[in-house]
């Protein structure tokens, strides 16, 4: 503890306090404005960005905290919530679940220790309850023990037929005392096997159901639907609940809960729904693991009546599923045999089964670069068979090529000829973002700064060449721009004696630049 | 900080006997089954459970071994089996697998299921199917409030938001009825009764008609909470889409709060309570550092204390104050790892970048900009759920559609997806018919397209503007703000979105509250398209006491976000000393709200 105690009483340094936050993040602006205001430093807004002082704030928190911790840790902490390896605290029901999945055998020990930790004297020594939410009244009307574990007891309980008949009378009397037992939802669901076996009528049906959804609860209509279900022939159900649309609502998530998928089919035609027919008919292919017979599957779905637009969604489904069920036999051939260069280097982490389109051209630009359009596993033949936009393919073979460190590649991506022969580089995604994905890439400096420097906007290539320290773009577009007081103040965070440092000194002393300032 | 507790604030209701009830019931349902038995239960039933029992309570009633649910054999030798579960269908077909095996290998044990917070006739049914209708007895455990906090209720249903907004199933409707009257029982009549929207009729119509069963039991009691207030989720949907940037908002969106308890990596399990949180859980993100900063220095200071004490005053302080400082250190050093871990995953992601569209989307300019970021935000595939939250906003403050090839980047079956949302009401449709589909073609061909700008002359071809816009003009949900918002000294509940923008349900419900009714409201209540499901109830008051009328019960049902709770509990505090307590089907963000309309395989 000593210890502690002395690394404690040298930190005590005051924590940094000047905050300089709470600026709104928002003026009264018009439209004209508004380029000014996201720029103005004058509103600078909280950032989340890592350069920030509040940043340094937090850090200069924890350093604090932290040096406590020394000094809190080698007490024991045997009044706090004790938290076991897996988080979860010792002695509540999670943690409890977790020990016996993990050891079936049970760990009897442990808990007869628990047990007495924490012992029932605690639960006894509850005040009782009040007469205000006593459990007589809380349970009154619900959870009846011990009633109906029979048919018999069913049977012969009396709600069932005063429940029943009260249909030949007046609507306000009969709600009256269809409401002494509609609240006991318990005794209504229970006793209607026997009791609305007596609604034999269409009349009393749609009757029955009607009260029903007059009454707003759920469980209530699709136990009555349920009852029509079986009573009334589909055709008839369909009819009548197309004029009911709640009840249609609750027919239709009950079919799709009980997976009768079939119905729900027959239902969506009657009703002539025919997206949602199609819909429901292509959402199957969820529950299908295989993937050939996934294929076929989705091979069904393709003459349904989507909207044009799913149309097409559909169709390149099945494509791609075809084309990624060939990829996957051929890869895992490939790295099977270990002959491949590519494979033995970077081992597949899954299988491109039933990836996003995305995610398989990220992969084909990883794996099969430089395969001729003519394959179907060649990013090009991906391209051109989905239709996919330059600007999307750009960013993937970007991230594909980076990952792989193929600088050569990334090169070669953004340079186009024109018919001169002359070469120019070109980003339909700005270089701002290569920048960005390079670096996410670990990108080196040199790499970096080639690409910085092609960023147009200014202001933004200065930012960038700051965040990722590419130093000679700072120093050159400083020079360029004239701002002595800019370099100057970058001076500061490059390293004493660099060579960065060398060239800062030598343009400050050149008598050659006309600063600004 | 912003928060102190005001001495006039008036007292809470105390909450906790809802856990002693749901204990009391749970222990009875327990030994409705007599001897040894082995519990199963369903994992999104255990944090709940948690916080309301331990093992040895669930040991005392002879509780043997606990089980998850899941599909997997069972283990347990023991004689009788209980099932602790929600009900759900796949429940029954695990159950019904379990005791069919028992059949065909000759074994003869006891079953009971416990349906919590109630049973469905269709779990019955397919009980009844299964073959085991009476081989299992079935018990109801009505717990359907959890108090995650003083002042929140949570019902910890995030399957009603599904089950009612898409599907139009109204089956937990009866739940939040039966929720309502229990509280009524509870804590008293409540005299003034407001709500928008159908769900909120219903229950409501509902929940009254429990009442007038129950004549007599509420009666005569004095109502300790005077005003509530019922609103569906999608009167606004708006809100819960936008990132949160309150504290406990930007903690559950990173990390996820479950049911009080944050799951994330580095705040371990601690519950989400504890001094230092409650300081700055309703807090600006940007006044946390300077906060935890403050608390740092404090703490030092408290342990500094110790160099001049001799013996007995070092006694002292071990004895009294060390566990507390203890404590309070452990708390301060995880806000600071979650501030940490923040930062790092916001900075990653772009999120100022994120929150500027955010809050040009919410004002209406801009709509170019904020259309190119979108897309190349699915283009960068940062993560599919934020792409579909954006385009949710986008075109729900456009009231136009504005589907991308989503399924491109994401899978196909984001087709579900948007067919779900569309019939959410999430992704909305300009106008019906031929202007609809000429609309969406040519937006969706366009986002396609290499000419990515071109997106926006689409959109400015929409010639009606959204009900949203109009909404917000009228209820000047968009402040006008001379000089800059201090978000250190929020000055309305817009600074729980960086003063750019007042949660349109906390507004409503502002309004409602300082009319005491729906009162030139009409053309609001039109435009969210509730001119039918807009309604107030008073009764006559001589029994409610003053200090009651300043406590509102507002009741969210399909969940509420962090921001709205921060943004009631300081307008509560701000304008006449009231007080809001509020009860939600769940708490909700926009990840959990997307989330639930994505389809999965059965």
């Amino acid at each position: 503890m000593s210890c502690g105690l002395i690394l404690f009483f040298q930190s005590g340094r005051p924590l940094g306090a000047g905050v300089r936050l709470g600026m709104g993040l928002r003026m009264n602006r018009t439209k004209g404005d508004e380029e000014e205001y996201w720029n103005s430093s004058k509103f600078k807004a909280f950032t989340f960005d890592d350069e920030d002082d509040e940043l340094s704030q937090l850090k200069e928190s924890k350093r604090a905290v932290n040096s406590l911790r020394d000094f809190v840790d080698d007490d024991d902490d045997d009044d706090l919530e004790r938290v076991s390896w897996s988080g979860e605290p010792v002695g509540s029901i999670s943690w409890s679940i977790k020990e016996t999945a993990g050891n079936s055998s049970s760990s009897h020990e442990g808990r007869e220790q628990l047990k007495s930790r924490n012992s029932f004297s605690s639960y006894a020594q509850l005040p009782k309850p009040t007469s205000t939410y006593s459990l007589s009244s809380f349970f009154r009307g619900r959870t009846r023990p011990g009633s109906f574990q029979s048919l018999s007891d069913a049977l012969s309980d009396t709600p069932a037929k005063s429940y029943a008949p009260e249909l030949g009378r007046p609507k306000g009397e009969y709600r009256v005392s269809y409401s002494i037992h509609w609240f006991d939802s318990f005794h209504m669901l229970f006793c209607q096997v026997c009791s609305l076996e007596r609604f034999r009528s269409l009349q009393d049906k749609l009757q029955l159901l009607e009260e029903a959804v007059s009454m707003h609860d759920g469980n209530v209509i699709t136990a009555v639907l349920i009852f029509l279900k079986r009573t009334l022939s589909k055709e008839i159900l369909f009819r009548e609940l197309e004029v009911r649309q709640v009840a249609l609502r609750h027919l239709i998530h009950f079919l799709k809960e009980i997976g009768d998928q079939k119905l729900l089919l027959d239902l969506f035609r009657f009703l002539d729904r025919t997206e949602e027919l199609a819909l429901s008919h292509y959402r199957e292919h969820l529950n299908i693991q295989d993937p050939d017979k996934r294929k076929e599957f989705l091979k069904t779905c393709i003459g349904l009546p989507f909207s044009a637009e799913d149309s097409a969604h559909i169709q390149d489904h099945y494509t791609l599923l075809e084309r990624q069920i060939i990829i996957e036999a051929n890869d895992r051939h490939l790295e099977s045999a270990g002959q491949t260069e590519i494979f033995r280097k970077h081992p597949r982490k899954a299988s491109i089964l039933n990836m996003p389109l995305v995610t398989t051209l990220f992969y084909s630009c990883f794996y099969h670069y430089t395969e001729a359009e003519g394959t179907f596993s060649s990013p090009v033949n991906l391209k051109k068979t989905f239709k996919i936009p330059d600007k999307q393919y750009v960013l993937t073979a970007l991230a594909a090529r980076a990952k792989l460190r193929a600088w050569n590649d990334v090169d070669a991506l953004f340079t186009t000829k024109n018919w001169l022969g002359y070469t120019k580089k070109r980003a339909p995604i700005g270089f701002h973002r290569v920048v960005e994905i390079l670096h996410k890439n670990n990108a080196p400096v040199q790499i970096l700064q080639e690409y910085v420097n092609l960023v147009e906007d200014v202001d933004t290539k200065l930012n960038l060449a700051t965040k990722f320290k590419c130093h000679d773009v700072v120093i050159d577009t400083c020079r360029d721009l004239k701002d002595r007081q800019q370099l100057l103040a970058y001076r500061s965070k490059v390293d004493k004696g660099s060579a960065e440092e060398e060239k800062i000194d030598a343009l400050l002393s050149s008598s050659q630049i006309r600063w600004k300032n | 900080m912003a928060f102190p507790h005001r001495p006039d604030a008036p007292e809470l209701p105390d909450f906790s006997m809802l856990k002693r009830l749901a204990r009391d019931q749970l222990i009875y349902l327990l030994e409705q089954l007599p001897g040894k038995k082995d519990l199963f239960i369903e994992a999104d039933l255990m944090s709940p459970l948690d916080r309301i029992a331990n093992v040895s309570i669930l040991k005392q009633h002879e509780v043997d071994k606990l089980y998850k649910v899941e599909n997997k054999p069972a283990l347990s030798s023991s004689e009788q089996l209980c099932f602790l579960v929600r009900p759900r269908i796949k429940n029954m077909r695990y159950i019904a697998s379990l005791v069919n095996a028992d059949k065909l290998a000759g074994r003869t044990r006891k079953y009971k299921v416990i349906f919590s917070p109630q049973k469905f006739y269709a779990c019955e049914m397919v009980l009844e199917e299964e073959g085991i209708y009476g081989d299992v007895s079935c018990d109801e455990w009505a717990f359907s409030l959890l108090p995650l906090d003083v002042d929140l209720l949570s019902m910890e249903l995030p399957e009603f938001f599904r089950d009612y907004f898409l599907e139009g199933d109204q089956r937990w409707i009866n739940t939040v009825a039966q929720a309502l009257h229990l509280l009524s029982t509870l804590y008293g009549p409540f005299p003034n009764c407001y709500g928008i929207g159908r769900c909120a009729k219903m229950a409501y119509e509902l929940w009254r008609n429990l009442e007038e069963e129950e004549d007599g039991e509420t009666k005569g009691r004095r109502p300790e909470i005077g005003h509530i207030f019922l609103l569906d989720r999608d009167v606004d949907f708006v809100t819960a889409l936008c990132s949160q940037v309150v504290y406990e908002g930007l903690v559950d969106d990173t990390f996820r709060i479950k049911c009080g308890k944050c799951h994330g990596p580095l705040l371990g399990t601690s519950h989400m309570a504890g001094l230092v949180f409650n300081e700055i859980r309703n807090e600006h993100f940007s006044n946390v550092f300077g906060f935890l900063s403050q608390k740092a220095r404090n703490l030092q200071a408290q342990y500094d204390r110790r160099r001049g004490m001799d013996i007995k005053q070092m006694k002292n302080f071990v004895s009294q104050e060390l566990k507390g400082l203890k404590q309070e250190h452990r708390l301060l050093s995880l806000h600071i790892g979650a501030c940490e871990s923040i930062m790092k995953k916001k900075t990653k992601q772009d999120f100022q970048e994120l929150i500027k569209t955010e809050h040009a989307l919410l004002e209406g300019f801009n709509i170019r900009e904020s259309t190119s970021y979108i897309e190349e935000h699915i283009d960068r595939q940062v993560s599919p759920i934020e792409s579909l939250r954006l385009m949710c906003l986008l075109s729900i403050t456009e009231n136009g559609d504005a589907r991308c090839s989503l399924d491109t980047h994401y899978g196909p079956e984001h087709l579900l997806t948007f067919s779900n949302l569309r019939r959410a009401g999430l992704l909305t449709e300009q106008a019906p018919g031929d202007t609809l589909t000429a609309v969406e073609s040519k937006v969706s061909k366009l986002v396609t397209d290499k000419a990515a700008g071109k997106i926006t002359d689409a959109f400015s071809s929409l010639a009606k503007r959204s009900n949203f816009r109009a909404i917000s003009k009228k209820l000047n949900l968009i402040p006008r703000v001379d000089g800059e918002y201090d978000l250190k000294v929020p000055r309305d509940m817009a600074y729980v979105f960086s003063g750019a923008y007042v949660p349109l349900s906390c507004r409503i419900i502002e309004q409602v509250l300082e009319r005491r009714s729906w009162q030139g409201l009409d053309e609001v209540v039109r435009l969210l398209n509730c001119s039918d499901f807009a309604f107030t109830d008073m009764t006559k008051e001589d029994k409610a006491s003053s200090e009651s009328l300043r406590l509102i019960l507002v009741v969210f049902l399909g969940g509420c976000t962090f921001s709205e709770i921060s943004a009631l509990r300081f307008l509560g505090r701000e304008k006449g000393k009231r007080e809001f307590i509020f009860l939600t089907t769940a708490v909700t963000n926009s990840a959990r709200l997307m989330e639930a309309m994505s389809e999965v395989k059965a």
